[in-house]
């Protein structure tokens, strides 16, 4: 049987959806399934993780942690991943495809001497060959490619797999010891915002702003709307050259990508640049003045309205959806 | 100090996807300096001026990148470093041989104190290369880094990487390191027209892959499959009241699309 190490990551206390839709996508295919986790938060909630991952049909639940992992250190992770992976026989190594994973998958697969794969959409295990699709050019195009021989390392898109029925049957929890030397030390984390919002790149619901929104304060009509139906809030380009949302908060060619199951564009006229970061999205919802606007055209559903008087009666239009149940 | 810059050629972010059996259509694509390079190019060029020493630009492709490595050394790079393939060779190479044939390149015209590149490129959008060939030259690395201080002695620096939710994680590095920038690292200039005739003088040594003890071979995967997204079917435009469109919207996200 194939072995697979998956990393699942942490937040709130729970383990990550994507993680387990990462271990669900290799179970299902026949792999042993292991998942790994660090620091503080995988230490304080083993138990609950165990039962999670093993829900999703993982048979061991390994946890490291020590006091040098407050912060992500790219460089404990990779060594101790490396020493786990080799040490337990393992052939792939997989992971959700997040900011932490696309740092830290290249290096491992450096140094175990193994192909990457990295956001993928499909991942197909048949026998003892592995075999992924990725996108390309921002989803232009896509490529399947295979790999010539194990280890593998492959990194998941998240929202694009299913999660399983929950098997009732928990994982098995031991302890990875940490390994390796600091080359590069990561010192603080600096302006966590401390919202309870979901990450971008990770979210199930969107709801973005264009330039139409005018002004930064302006977002709060976004964010009322985000916060009745759980939704992260992005930005376009234009929104954010104007000042009008940090970068961190944009969508497309030059900030995220992100893969929704829901994306509300309000006043977003649907640049290239825009529609690269989110035209996977499953469902696209449009709120735009100008009927002519190219967004309409990727879009599953369009208003024709001013976002101004738009979101704030879909807010209250979620409200009453959401609390009838 | 001596600085690398590893820059890549990729299609403009305006390409249209036609594809053939070996993948892109290259035939009649304008290809560009990846944007995230262009970071990368320029903060090799402050430090330059900054601390004094050499920025060499390095890339690797076919013929057609040294237009890229072109307008790195127009913006102000003083050499450069092609690791030369063929168009078929290229068809085949994955990011742990690029990387690794990158590393090969940097260790025979080294010793370099800082490897800089851009965080990701927008063809495959891997974000792999620059962890890669940290790892092949066992040095210290930061990646998607907006801001970056480096030593008056160009021996240490602070990079912050952002991360999710608008934090900011901040690395030490002790030089030689690589550090991969994202956007924000800094204003990237326009090469000047002085610039871009001295370009055409300056330096570009060439290796091709077994010069550098590899082939395209070296691949850890194979390309199996090439398709285009399927089409989406035109959606449902709303008019009405702002009343209206709410209520056609939650309803049709509920009933039809089942995702609310």
């Amino acid at each position: 049987m194939t072995k697979a190490l998956v990393f699942v990551e942490l937040k709130n206390g729970n383990v990550k959806k994507a993680g387990l839709e990462t271990i669900h996508a290799l179970s299902s295919q026949g792999a042993e399934v292991h998942a790994i986790a660090f620091g503080p938060e995988a230490a304080a909630h083993a138990a609950e993780a165990a039962k999670v991952v093993g829900g999703q049909g993982a048979k061991k639940f390994i946890k490291c942690d020590s006091v040098d992992l407050k912060f992500y250190q790219s460089d404990i992770y990779a060594a101790t991943i490396a020493d786990t992976f080799k040490a337990g026989g393992y052939s792939i190594l997989a992971g959700a495809a997040s900011t932490l994973v696309k740092d830290l998958f290249p290096t491992l697969a450096a140094r175990l001497d193994a192909g990457i794969a990295p956001d993928c959409i499909e991942v197909k295990l048949e026998g003892s060959s592995l075999s992924a699709k990725r996108p390309m050019l921002a989803g232009k195009y896509f490529v399947t490619l295979k790999f010539k021989a194990f280890p593998a390392v492959v990194s998941i898109r998240p929202n694009v797999m299913a999660i399983g029925a929950d098997s009732g049957t928990a994982a098995e929890v031991s302890d990875a010891t940490p390994s390796g030397s600091i080359r590069a030390k990561t010192v603080d984390l600096a302006g966590a915002s401390g919202n309870s919002r979901p990450d971008l790149t990770e979210a199930d619901r969107i709801i973005s702003a264009g330039r139409a929104i005018k002004a930064a304060e302006n977002f709060k009509i976004i964010e009322a709307c985000a916060d009745v139906i759980g939704a992260a809030v992005g930005a376009s380009r234009a929104a954010v050259d104007a000042g009008m949302a940090p970068h961190s908060m944009q969508v497309g060619q030059t900030g995220k990508t992100v893969n929704p199951s829901l994306y509300i564009a309000c006043g977003i006229s649907g640049a290239i640049q825009h529609l690269a970061g989110m035209k996977t999205s499953k469902v696209i919802v449009a709120i735009n003045t100008d009927p002519e606007a190219p967004i309409f055209q990727k879009a599953d559903y369009g208003a024709i309205g001013d976002l101004f008087e738009v979101v704030p009666a879909l807010t209250e239009e979620f409200k009453k959806l959401l609390s009838a149940g | 100090m001596k600085i690398a810059v590893l820059v890549k050629q990729t299609p403009d972010t305006e390409t249209k996807a036609k594809l053939g059996a070996n993948g892109l259509e290259t035939n009649g694509v304008k290809f560009i300096l990846n944007p995230y390079d262009e970071f990368a190019v320029e903060e090799a060029i402050q430090l330059r001026d900054k601390i004094k020493g050499e920025a060499v630009v390095v890339s690797l492709g076919p013929d057609r990148v040294i237009e890229a490595m072109r307008t790195a050394l127009a913006m102000g790079c003083d050499t450069g470093i092609h690791v030369k393939v063929s168009d078929e060779e290229l068809k085949k190479l994955d990011s742990f041989t690029v990387a690794k044939a990158l590393a090969e390149a940097l260790k025979k015209q080294g010793p370099f104190d800082l490897i800089l590149a851009g965080k990701q490129a927008i063809d495959d959008d891997a974000l792999a290369v620059p962890q890669m060939v940290a790892e092949f030259m066992e040095l210290p690395r930061a990646t998607v880094v907006a801001k970056l201080t480096v030593s008056d002695d160009g021996k240490t620096a602070k990079a912050h990487r952002a991360v999710e939710g608008g934090a900011e994680e901040i690395i030490e590095l002790t030089f030689p390191a690589v550090v991969a920038a994202h956007k924000g690292l800094n204003t990237p200039r326009y090469a000047s027209l002085p610039g871009i005739m001295k370009a055409k003088q300056k330096k570009v040594e060439v290796f091709d892959l077994a010069a550098l003890g590899l082939s395209a071979d070296n691949a850890k995967v194979t390309y199996e499959k090439y398709e285009l997204p399927p089409e989406k079917a035109a959606g449902k435009v709303f008019k009405g009241t702002p009343q209206e469109l709410a209520q056609q919207l939650v309803q049709h996200l509920r009933n039809e699309a089942k995702v609310i």
